[in-house]
């Protein structure tokens, strides 16, 4: 069987890595230098294979963290304690080793300044990921440009366990700080910080009436994390009058994760 | 032969699964959900199955009237393009065969394409070829039990020898087409048939 169309393949790339960057206790960033990178919209993603050298291989996908602006793809990783990819990753990589990877990936849960706002996004967990991207896209592409932040306005509920598992954190913090028109608000579900005045509890209907755009400002919704969240997100957002339509949604992880 | 990855060692297949994971997976034991929007809901009663022609004769079933038809009962691995495998997942539904067997007492003609749509607007393709033979049907049960609506109830269309995406979840109809048309992602860069063991991810694969 062939496609319809004569589309080219998407190739493996030999990537060198740049840079191996701690973000939380559980999560790192592998900057990487893609030779030939045709670019991508923000929300792809791309999937990386691991050779042994008995010739055993795996795939796994991971999100781009980096704006297509980016000279350098950026992908934050996971780490999973019984993962078969994601400890290699984390643990085992370095700057100067080699990590074999295909993409970009995924043409839907993608937005850029051309596709309009407001945005409304929210994240669980490592489902900042692609999320970000769009988030540094949007202020890499609309730079001083005041008019057009106010006319792509984004709000970004983001859900964590504990402040110090906030992926992110210091770079949200500057964004929202600088730009009157980006609203972080994160909620913390485990444990919070001394003096904490935000949310902690799970993303729900009351919480989203409070952060979310109204429904009649048709914001284009983006919603990513593990599958009990993205599911109670998604289902309140259509109860609360959002159009399906304007809801993208991607799944991370096993059934059971919560954040 | 590609890069070998400095001191990765991986996880082999175990004996009792060695041969059932197609190149580049790797076996869960959950049941991930991924889908492209919020999860549709649609009660039974409001529910109904359509088998159209391409020439526009249709056959419809209510939810009684379809769960009523003779039902089948079938194990099999399922193949996750996003790289999970799920091994002896077991379904109960209505086999394509008898829905096209039923559709043509109705004068529904064949037609070598069929599209499937789902609530939500998702649509996928298949070559009607897929569908038939004993190896795709519309499932509501899973596990023995009503399939739950994030993994595509009250039905999806069943289609394991191919990605799971081609399983589409909240189906209402199957129409067949004289030609081919690439479905929600198949238009957005991934395979159009989509064979795991070809490993026919995305537009291009071989």
């Amino acid at each position: 069987m062939t496609s319809i169309g004569a589309a080219p393949k998407i190739a493996w790339r030999l990537t060198t890595v740049i840079d191996v960057i701690r973000e939380t206790p559980e999560t790192c960033t592998l900057t990487l230098d893609v030779p030939g990178w045709p670019g991508h919209r923000a929300g792809q993603h791309v999937d990386v294979r691991l050779t042994a050298d008995d010739g055993y291989q795996t795939e796994r996908s991971y999100s781009i963290a980096s704006p297509p602006e980016a000279s350098r793809l950026a992908l934050t990783i996971e780490r999973l304690d019984d993962g078969e990819v994601s400890p290699y990753l984390a643990d085992e990589l370095h700057a100067g080793d080699k990590l074999e990877l295909r993409g970009p990936i995924g043409g839907y849960f993608v937005w850029d300044v051309a596709t309009g706002g407001p945005l409304l996004l929210v994240g669980g967990g490592s489902g900042i990921v692609p999320l970000m991207a769009m988030v540094r896209h949007r202020d890499i592409a609309l730079g001083a440009d005041v008019a057009a932040r106010h006319r792509l306005p984004v709000r970004l509920l983001y859900s964590s366990r504990r402040w110090e598992n906030v992926i992110y954190r210091d770079e949200l913090h500057r964004i929202a700080e600088m730009d009157p028109t980006v609203e972080v608000t994160h909620t913390l579900t485990r444990e919070q910080p001394a003096g904490w005045a935000g949310f902690k509890r799970r993303i729900d209907r009351a919480m989203l009436e409070m952060v979310a755009w109204p429904a009649s400002e048709h914001p284009h919704a983006f919603v990513c994390g593990p599958t009990s969240l993205v599911e109670a997100v998604a289902g309140n957002l259509v109860e609360l009058g959002h159009q399906p339509v304007l809801i993208k949604t991607e799944r991370f992880g096993p059934t059971g994760g919560a954040v | 032969m590609s890069l070998v990855s400095r001191g990765f060692r991986g996880r082999r297949q175990s004996a009792e699964t060695a041969g059932r994971l197609p190149p580049g997976q790797y076996e869960t034991r959950d049941f991930p959900v991924l889908s492209a929007g919020p999860t549709p809901r649609t009660p039974l009663t409001a529910w109904d199955f359509t088998l159209r022609g391409a020439d526009g004769k249709s056959a419809r079933w209510t939810w009684d009237e379809f769960v009523a038809l003779p039902r089948q009962t079938t194990t099999k691995d399922i193949h996750c393009v996003t790289k999970w495998s799920k091994f002896d997942t077991v379904w109960e539904g209505i086999s394509i065969d008898t829905l096209l067997s039923e559709a043509a007492a109705k004068g529904v003609a064949s037609s070598p394409y069929v599209v499937a749509r789902c609530d939500g607007g998702y649509t996928t393709n298949l070559p009607l070829a897929d569908v038939m033979g004993g190896k795709a049907w519309i499932a509501f049960m899973y596990d023995g039990k009503p399939l739950p609506p994030e993994h595509g109830g009250p039905a999806r269309l069943l289609v394991p020898h191919l990605y799971f995406w081609k399983s589409a979840k909240w189906v209402r109809e199957l129409q067949l087409i004289e030609s081919d048309t690439p479905g929600f992602w198949e238009s957005l860069g991934y395979h159009n048939y989509g064979d795991p063991w070809r490993e026919q991810r995305y537009a291009g694969d071989e």
